[in-house]
């Protein structure tokens, strides 16, 4: 990371301390407990200025007690683990740090969501990036695919490597679950990140790239950590505008676009890093429901209810007028719709003309 | 006249008066004689409920002597005898030895052997099986020699035979009645045997001593709790709501009143000169009228007047409860429970009969906790152990729901749980569906009483259930804080690379820490020792034995038990 705030060396102390806090305490007799910042979006703030979700300081106080004892064992035993790896070098997936639990008798997790929510606990506890404390996750950070050569080094000889991304032919170049070390050559005029695997395969088999010049990135879904960095990195360097294209629909828009742009409540003390403030969105909006006539499912109680929780909940759609107005119109329509739904006009319709449409009009965007 | 068509005088030919044996013989299931196993309870009820209540009637301590004898495989000889008032001679051949005949059947008051067919019945199944005639003797004075005799009865005129006439002393007897019965029978323990039964009556009638002698000669002694006896059942007059017609013509004939309104003011309960002129006045009848000149016709006017009319409610002074604290007292004996409650109702009125409930409840303990609860249901004293699907109280039970006082429930079933309800009904007159007395019909009055003595209780029993489930999750919390223990201790050595006594020293302060926490865990434990294993032993069945012979009601209340668990 560029301004790593915390080495290797202090993360293991900071969790010598924080264990030495809990000893302390059980020496006296008294109840120990451990500090987390929480992790939700009433804990985050939309930083304009800075582009992104700043955390705020509430924290919850976890108290050793019957209810508590148990998470408060595993938590102590992940930090144990955490220690271990960091000091060996080593590093652990999500997967393998919930089989390492195993070994743990009685205070085993029963399924991997328990400890990755154990584990983010740790991260947010220590305001540290997970890779820092020895876990890695197992998700693919994206794929790549356009007028970008990323400069790596190969592991072994450490000699220096240029990948082109124009030569994965009809295959693309994966983002790496650690971007830090990578650079950039290109000369593309901006960055297209794409919601769905299926619209980026339409885009690169056609080589829309080419005709427009740009880098096409797959999310899939919700952008993962690594995916993010690597957007942000390559932006930042090569100073380049990101567009983002996702369904029309308030997962799209809630969750995709703005974790893309301004991070997540969930590991907001890493927001800063793990965002794209200049990331723009180009489609699908509501309006462009209207304006292409496309075809469209009904809004499931779900999409609803996803609605009017970001309306009342989430910090940057309540900064942005625009587009509480998108959300609330939906809202008023009843409808969603895909990206794929453009195939209605014609398969290649969206590379002849939505999307050259979409990039020339920044009128049709959402902030 | 078409052919084949029979003359009236050919099916004169074949009518002819029924004898009472016959009668006897083909409703044998009306009066509780269906079978050898339930003739010989019902006969030992029939002679149990008139002793109690002769010594009630004439203010004497009960004790009972009930002894039975196995004479050969089938044959049994019922023997009772009690300390009761005795019994003039001349009324003797009319007690026992003529079907329908009673001094209880027209009164009512709250004593136990009303409407039944009496001991006759039981003679006469004794005679029809065996052949055999009973043998009284009693004794109504310490000064007068005791009378004996042999009876039988006529079956073809429903009349009395009297042999063997003796006189003799009884030394050991000042007063008293013992009667002695020869019949087919078929002994078993078990819910619905002898043993249940005087086990039962001993709980509910504490102030009587009963001695039994079972036929492996056996003798289990029932002694005397409570040196008082019950309060006299008083007797009352018929409440105008709860009269039928053929009875009110009954009563205006026997009736030494002359006119309309005395007899409407001293025959009944809660008629008041007020009341009385209400009623006349509903019926369109005059109060001067000539009783002897009242037509049917004008009774069905009365019947339709007395219905419009405002009458208080009976008196209810006349019903003694059992008492909730006695009703618990006797559960505890027989049952080891965690928890016991018990209720009693005010009193209610059905048909213009008052009437008293009283239920309690027994939780837990060494009740198994996959059955059916267990139902046990009293008349005027007296357990009902047959039946019990027919009965009323059961319909109740069903009919409540169980699921919010902590008892798992089908939908309208009896519900399952470690439990045992009690539910009595005192009454001057008790609604049985049946001369056999086993069931209580279904008034909506009734139902509703049984329900919401049900319901007290059941509300007790949820907070106890409650408490029960708290205190075992404050044990398994206690469980956890064990379990996960030695894991933060563990975890701090690596981190910390503590010394396993400093480890070790973790550990116990932790179990300081959290225990001065959570405080003293309570504890629930039986705590009953009022509970008494020999006597909850009485009347239950060998456990290795299988018993063919189980009445179908016991079957069929395991398969409903069955359906039960299928259904959740």
């Amino acid at each position: 990371m560029a301004d790593k705030k915390i080495t290797e060396n202090e993360v293991t102390k900071k969790i010598a301390e924080i264990a030495k806090k809990v000893y302390n305490k059980i020496v006296l007799i008294e109840k120990p407990d451990l500090v987390l910042p929480i992790r939700s979006l009433s804990n985050v703030t939309y930083d304009e200025k800075e582009g992104y979700f700043r955390i705020l300081n509430k924290e919850k106080v976890r108290t050793l007690g019957a209810n508590t004892i148990k998470t408060f064992a595993q938590t102590l035993r992940m930090m144990s683990l955490s220690k271990d790896l960091i000091s060996s070098e080593d590093i652990a997936t999500k997967r393998e740090a919930y089989y390492v639990s195993k070994n743990w008798g009685d205070a085993r997790f029963k399924e991997q969501p328990e400890s990755d929510t154990v584990m983010d606990d740790i991260e947010a506890m220590l305001r540290v990036n997970r890779e820092q404390i020895g876990f890695v996750p197992e998700e693919k950070g994206g794929a790549v695919a356009g007028e970008l050569v990323v400069i790596d080094k190969d592991s072994d000889t450490g000699k220096r490597l240029e990948i082109d991304c124009t030569k994965f032919g009809s295959g693309a170049y994966s983002v790496p679950s650690s971007v830090e070390h990578l650079s950039f050559k290109t000369k593309a005029k901006f960055v297209l990140a794409i919601e769905t695997s299926g619209m980026f395969e339409r885009l690169n088999k056609h080589k829309y790239w080419r005709k427009s010049n740009c880098i096409l990135v797959s999310m899939g879904g919700v952008p993962t950590r690594a995916c993010r960095r690597f957007i942000r990195k390559l932006a930042d360097e090569q100073k380049i505008p990101v567009y983002v294209f996702t369904d029309g629909d308030p997962y799209g828009f809630g969750s995709i676009y703005r974790t893309l742009k301004v991070g997540s409540g969930n590991a907001a003390h890493i927001n800063q890093y793990f965002c794209v403030p200049q990331a723009q969105f180009i489609g699908i909006t509501p309006n462009d429901i209207e304006d292409y006539k496309l075809p469209t499912h009904p809004l499931k109680d779900v999409d609803m209810k996803k609605i009017k929780d970001l309306l009342k909940n989430d910090p940057f759609i309540k900064h942005y007028k625009p587009w509480q107005k998108a959300l609330v119109k939906m809202a008023k329509m009843k409808v969603r719709a895909e990206q794929q739904a453009l195939a209605k006009h014609g398969l290649n319709y969206v590379i002849d003309t939505y999307l050259p449409e979409k990039i020339k009009n920044p009128k049709t965007w959402l902030p | 006249m078409a052919k084949g068509q029979v003359h009236a005088s050919e099916l004169a030919k074949k009518q002819k008066q029924i004898s009472v044996a016959e009668f006897f013989e083909k409703n044998r299931h009306l009066l509780g004689f269906d079978n050898a196993r339930r003739a010989l309870l019902t006969t030992i009820k029939e002679a149990v409920d008139n002793a109690l209540d002769a010594c009630e009637e004439a203010r004497i301590l009960p004790e009972i002597f009930v002894e039975l004898i196995q004479l050969d495989d089938k044959r049994f000889r019922v023997i009772i005898e009690d300390n009761g008032p005795g019994i003039v001679k001349k009324q003797v051949p009319n007690i026992f030895a003529r079907l329908l005949y009673g001094s209880k059947f027209h009164k009512l008051a709250q004593t136990r052997g009303q409407q039944g067919i009496g001991i006759s019945a039981s003679v006469l199944y004794g005679q029809l099986t065996t052949g055999k005639s009973a043998t009284v003797l009693t004794k109504t004075d310490a000064h007068k020699k005791a009378y004996g005799c042999k009876v039988k009865i006529d079956t073809l005129n429903n009349m009395p035979e009297v042999k063997d006439e003796i006189e003799e002393d009884w030394e050991e007897k000042d007063h008293g009645t013992r009667v002695e019965i020869d019949l087919e029978g078929s002994y078993h323990k078990g819910r619905q045997g002898v043993d249940e039964y005087l086990k039962q009556t001993a709980i509910v009638n504490p102030h009587a001593t009963i001695i039994y002698t079972d036929p492996n000669a056996e003798q289990i002694i029932f002694p005397r709790v409570a040196q008082s006896l019950p309060p006299e059942a008083r007797e009352i007059k018929p409440h105008p709501y709860g009269v039928e017609l053929g009875i009110l013509m009954k009563m205006m004939q026997m009736t030494s009143e002359k006119t309309l309104g005395a007899f409407l003011k001293n025959s009944f309960e809660r008629v008041s000169p007020k009341t009385m002129k209400e009623i006349c006045q509903n019926s369109a009848l005059l109060p001067t009228m000539k009783i002897k000149a009242m037509t049917r016709e004008h009774a069905d006017k009365l019947m339709k007047g007395i219905a419009r009319s405002k009458i208080m409610a009976p008196p209810t002074d006349c019903i003694s409860p059992i008492t909730a604290e006695l009703l618990e007292k006797g559960l505890r004996k027989e049952i080891n429970a965690e928890f016991y409650c018990s209720t009693t109702r005010p009193a209610a009125v059905y048909r213009g009969n008052p009437f008293i409930i009283e239920a309690a409840m027994a939780y837990g303990g060494e009740q198994l906790s996959d059955k059916s609860v267990r139902i046990m249901r009293f008349a005027n004293r007296v357990p009902l152990l047959y039946q019990q699907g027919a009965c009323s109280i059961t319909g109740s039970v069903q009919q409540t729901s169980w699921k919010s006082y902590g008892l798992q429930q089908s939908r309208k079933q009896i519900p399952v749980g470690p439990c045992t309800m009690v539910v009595h009904m005192g009454s001057v007159w008790v609604p049985f569906t049946s001369e056999s007395k086993e069931a209580l019909a279904a008034y909506p009055e009734i139902e509703k009483e049984v329900r919401l003595a049900l319901q007290e209780c059941g509300r007790k029993l949820a907070s106890f259930v409650r408490k029960k489930k708290r205190i075992k999750d404050e044990a398994k919390k206690r469980g956890f804080i064990t379990k996960y223990m030695p894991h933060v201790a563990e975890a701090l050595q690596e981190l910390l690379g503590i010394t396993d006594i400093e480890k070790k020293d973790v550990e116990d302060k932790l179990a300081e820490i959290l225990k001065a926490d959570r405080g003293e865990l309570k504890e629930i434990k039986i705590d009953n020792p009022d509970y008494d294993p020999e006597f909850a032993k009485i009347g239950r069945e060998p456990e290795t034995e299988e018993n063919s012979e189980s009445e179908e009601e016991e079957e069929s209340s395991t398969k409903k038990a069955k359906q039960q668990k299928l259904d959740f």
